[in-house]
């Protein structure tokens, strides 16, 4: 059915679709209309779940974390300092291997407050251990949400859904919401392997010591670091999970086909941008008036970002001389992390393309179109272009 | 009716040789309190010497089903297998936090605060051994006055003990107890009583510590009893809103039947710099309290 709402309610309605068992959330700009809407659904009766208005982002990722435990589909949303807030929290879900879902509203950090839109909140979950998948449009939001409870409880991974705010959370746009029973068929009921059973119990989250140990029937058990080595296997191979997840979506709603990148005028090009999220779309019109002026450029966006596409990467970016990279996330002392990752994943292949680095939009400063296509257009044409990020957008104050 | 030990239900919950410390308060509690409960229990632990006593991965001492959880979530994660519980209707299933006075009183007051407030329906234990016993005994909020702890090293704490049950109290429960490891029948009619209440129990459980304090791991519960005996530690419940002393503490129906709490803190080495004055002044806080308390003494 084809309706207009916002990004917030698109994730909200994702989640109403999937239908989450419990739901806990704290409030925090710019992620609090998504879950309004969902303590909404909740009392008008809608949606048959528990929502729980936590205390704090670190409780609800708890709330979240015991739910999952004890067998519910749990869901959560956040931004900024929520999710900095719970960042302990959002470690314990991922090594205790919960399916869970939550939403990251993106959005600059502090000091100084700022509620502007940016990826630097999302980017310092990155080596968590969740899933990090970041969509592009509204339609995205809330096909990404339905298929990540799909891929989390296919590998028993939490999936993090990424998307910027304000620019798609706080603005509307037409989407097709999936019908109730085509995403009944898509995502079956959760049934874990494990949960908090009084019939069958366990103790989950132990202590747990350096070397493997027996258990009570003289076998051997893993110690802390098989059982780490068998999540990291579990999160590479959870790449092919994505792809058979947006497989068997796109069967049903004839939308995907691009999980790991999404690329728009890239068959011939030279040059290729690469961004997170909105950022992408808006840099299609940078690539078209490129184009226009005879520049062989085109752009390219991360569907998926951890575990990170190395593969499809190198196979992406096998034919282009230089990638142009834009951020709006930083390490700070050194780069943008995609970018990165990127000269890491890029630097196995024979002829690796020359790679540059753009900062941008951090804290919400606005993106304009010129400056994307001024700094793309003169990356194409510089004899060497420079390696070393460089920041767009910044304003002259004087001496 | 009060329960005997005759008819204390013979089930037991925890394993024999677990890796609680020898005399340890917590070990007498646990697993009286588990007896309370029964077989269909949820637990939710955070780190507390009670994550050591569970013992390490592939092994645990518990017959029931535990959730391990983060330092200062407890309540929170009780109210998780809650709402889970309800949404898949297992509502039956008993959901027990249970958590240690640092995770209690100072890290953990928080998410406590907040399950209290949305009425959660949970029972919440707080064993308190007074300190961070787990770390190696550090002060806690609820370490009281006085005590050498390895962050109070010399003087002793400065501070007062936290009243944890009042402050609980404070959220309007239908249900809080104080209780002692030292009086098992006590605190197993206590949480049996709470089982039938709703909304958000809280129990508080005074759970002496041989290695922590500094005495002979022989005389935990003569330490425990000294505690209640003298007045510094007090058994009681307040149903929906309704203080009443009980056990052993609704007998010392006046100060003077109170034992001197010297008789208490010379029995351990935490208070070995405790000058007199601050003994007398011990001594004194207690004899108010007890004049203020006195009047709600139920006798037979």
């Amino acid at each position: 059915m084809d309706i207009i709402e916002s990004g917030n309610n698109a994730a909200a309605l994702g989640v109403l679709r999937a239908k989450a068992q419990v739901i806990a959330a704290y409030p925090i700009t710019p992620q609090t209309p998504l879950t309004e809407k969902l303590s909404e659904f909740v009392a008008a009766g809608e949606m048959q779940a528990e929502y729980i208005p936590v205390e704090s982002e670190h409780s609800a990722m708890a709330v979240c974390i015991a739910a999952s435990s004890t067998g519910a589909r749990a869901f959560t949303a956040t931004s900024a300092n929520g999710l900095l807030y719970m960042h302990e929290q959002v470690c314990w879900a991922a090594g205790a291997r919960l399916p869970l879902v939550m939403c990251v509203v993106n959005r600059g950090l502090g000091a100084p407050w700022t509620v502007w839109n940016d990826h630097q909140d999302s980017m310092t979950q990155r080596d968590t251990g969740w899933i990090q998948l970041y969509c592009n449009d509204h339609q995205q939001i809330i096909d990404t949400t339905i298929k990540a409870f799909h891929l989390a409880e296919t590998v028993s991974i939490p999936v993090m859904v990424c998307f910027d705010g304000y620019l798609l959370s706080h603005t509307y746009m037409p989407f097709d919401l999936p019908e109730q029973d085509v995403v009944d068929e898509f995502l079956p009921s959760f049934k874990p392997a494990v949960y908090l059973d009084p019939k069958k119990p366990v103790s989950l989250n132990t202590v747990t010591m350096p070397e493997s140990r027996l258990n009570i029937h003289g076998q051997q058990a893993g110690g802390y670091m098989e059982i780490r080595n068998s999540f990291q296997q579990d999160l590479r191979a959870s790449l092919d999970c994505w792809q058979a997840t947006d497989e068997r979506y796109q069967k049903l709603t004839g939308r995907g086909g691009n999980p790991f990148i999404e690329s728009y005028r890239t068959d011939d090009a030279d040059t290729v941008a690469v961004a997170l999220g909105s950022l992408s779309y808006q840099l299609r019109d940078v690539i078209d008036s490129l184009r226009a002026e005879g520049l062989k450029v085109g752009v390219a966006s991360l569907g998926i970002y951890r575990p990170f596409p190395d593969d499809a990467v190198r196979q992406a970016f096998k034919n282009v001389k230089r990638l142009l990279v834009f951020e709006k996330a930083l390490s700070l002392g050194y780069e943008g992390p995609l970018c990165t990752d990127l000269r890491a994943a890029l630097s196995l292949m024979d002829k690796a393309p020359v790679i540059g680095n753009r900062i941008v939009g951090l804290g919400g400063r606005e993106i304009e179109t010129e400056q994307l296509a001024e700094n793309l257009r003169q990356f194409c044409r510089a004899d060497k272009p420079a390696t070393a990020p460089s920041w767009i957008g910044l304003r002259d104050l004087g001496a | 009716m009060s329960t005997s030990i005759l008819n204390l239900p013979t089930e037991e919950y925890i394993y024999p040789g677990n890796r609680a410390c020898t005399g340890c308060g917590l070990g007498i509690a646990y697993r009286i309190g588990l007896k309370a409960f029964g077989p269909d229990t949820i637990l939710v632990v955070p780190p507390s010497c009670l994550t050591v006593l569970q013992g390490l991965y592939p092994i645990a001492a518990t017959k029931l089903p535990c959730l391990n959880v983060v330092f200062a979530s407890t309540a929170a994660a009780a109210t998780g297998v809650s709402a889970a519980l309800r949404a898949m209707g297992r509502e039956k299933t008993n959901v027990l936090a249970w958590a240690g006075d640092g995770g209690t009183s100072d890290i953990g007051i928080q998410a406590l605060s907040g399950a209290a407030e949305r009425g959660e329906n949970i029972v919440y234990i707080c064993y308190d051994n007074e300190a961070y016993m787990n770390t190696g005994v550090q002060r806690s909020g609820t370490t009281p006055k006085g005590a050498l702890t390895t962050t109070t090293p010399i003087v002793g704490k400065l501070q007062q003990k936290k009243d944890v049950p009042s402050i609980m109290a404070a959220h309007g429960l239908s249900y809080v107890a104080s209780c002692s490891a030292a009086y098992p029948l006590d605190l197993y009619d206590k949480l049996i009583k709470a089982q039938s209440l709703p909304g958000t129990k809280y129990i508080h459980i005074h759970t002496p510590c041989p290695s922590g304090w500094g005495f002979d791991s022989s005389q935990t519960v003569k330490l425990g009893k000294l505690a209640v005996e003298s007045g510094m530690v007090e058994l009681y419940e307040i149903e929906n809103g309704y203080f009443r002393l009980t056990g052993a503490s609704a007998q010392l129906s006046n100060t003077k039947d109170l034992v001197p709490v010297s008789e208490y803190i010379k029995r351990q080495s935490r208070f070995r710099a405790l000058p007199a004055a601050e003994l007398e002044a011990m001594q004194d806080t207690v004899n108010q309290r007890w004049r203020e308390i006195a009047p709600c003494v139920e006798t037979a």
